[in-house]
């Protein structure tokens, strides 16, 4: 058979909801066996940021910004029904009773089945952030045109 | 119908039970069958286009009370499912 059909997924959003959709989408399409690129920017770093530890950023609105927008897989909000955390906590009450993977599954998933993840470097430095500020498992750090060229060959391409 | 290797999926959601199936179908040699149950709606559309882009057989479905029985044969793998470090 012909090479492999790419599936490529910009999260550009930093919510729970959006993110869990992007995975889903990622994960199947991986196990589908096609090749797949998440290129995470603005909102979207949030997903890939790490849970742990202070974010290092340089200047007055920078670090008031990464305060207020701290990121990390485990503190994203829902879109809808956020509640202060109440309504984001009883999605994952819902989600863990149906035996519904989370986020953390679903992205763990997305990289055993060889999806790649790429961090918008333009949002990085308009934010003031460095590449320490993300998990590992980010394989690269680009722009625009990294993700057209993978864009262009691709069958699927979605903006979340 | 007879299969080889059976696939337990009661309860879980979409993707859930395709990935599951992504890993089980490489424990199979090509020609065997694998039988897979679910109770999630989605498989009966899911599995045969899951097959369609993998390359391997779609077989069939029986489903009683709401209980999902998919069979798929394996196929030589045409679309190899990578690891992060192989390509």
């Amino acid at each position: 058979m012909a090479e492999k059909e790419k599936v490529t997924i910009v999260v550009f959003s930093g919510e729970l909801d959006k993110a869990l959709a992007s995975f889903n989408i990622a994960t199947a399409a991986a196990s589908m066996g096609m090749d797949v690129t998440m290129f995470f920017t603005f909102w979207g770093l949030n997903v890939i940021k790490k849970n742990r530890g202070p974010l290092k950023s340089q200047g007055l609105m920078r670090k008031m910004l990464n305060w207020m927008n701290r990121g990390g897989s485990q503190r994203l909000p829902l879109s809808k029904f956020h509640m202060f955390g109440l309504g984001t906590w009883m999605m994952k009450q819902l989600m863990g009773e149906e035996r519904m993977p989370s986020l953390e599954d679903l992205m763990a998933t997305a990289k055993r089945l060889g999806v790649k993840f790429i961090a918008c470097t333009t949002s990085m430095g308009t934010m003031g952030l460095g590449e320490d500020a993300f998990i590992p498992e980010v394989d690269s750090f680009a722009g625009a045109a990294t993700f057209l060229g993978e864009a262009r060959k691709g069958t699927v391409n979605l903006f979340i | 119908m007879e299969a080889d290797a059976v696939l337990d999926c009661m309860g879980l959601y979409c993707p859930m039970p395709i990935i599951e199936t992504t890993d089980k179908i490489k424990e199979l040699e090509v020609g065997q069958v694998l039988e897979v149950i679910a109770d999630d709606k989605g498989i009966v559309t899911d599995m045969p286009a899951w097959c369609e882009s993998t390359g391997h057989e779609f077989l069939g479905i029986e489903e009683k009370h709401g209980e999902y029985r998919v069979y798929v044969k394996k196929r030589a793998d045409q679309y190899p499912i990578t690891n992060n470090q192989g390509e």
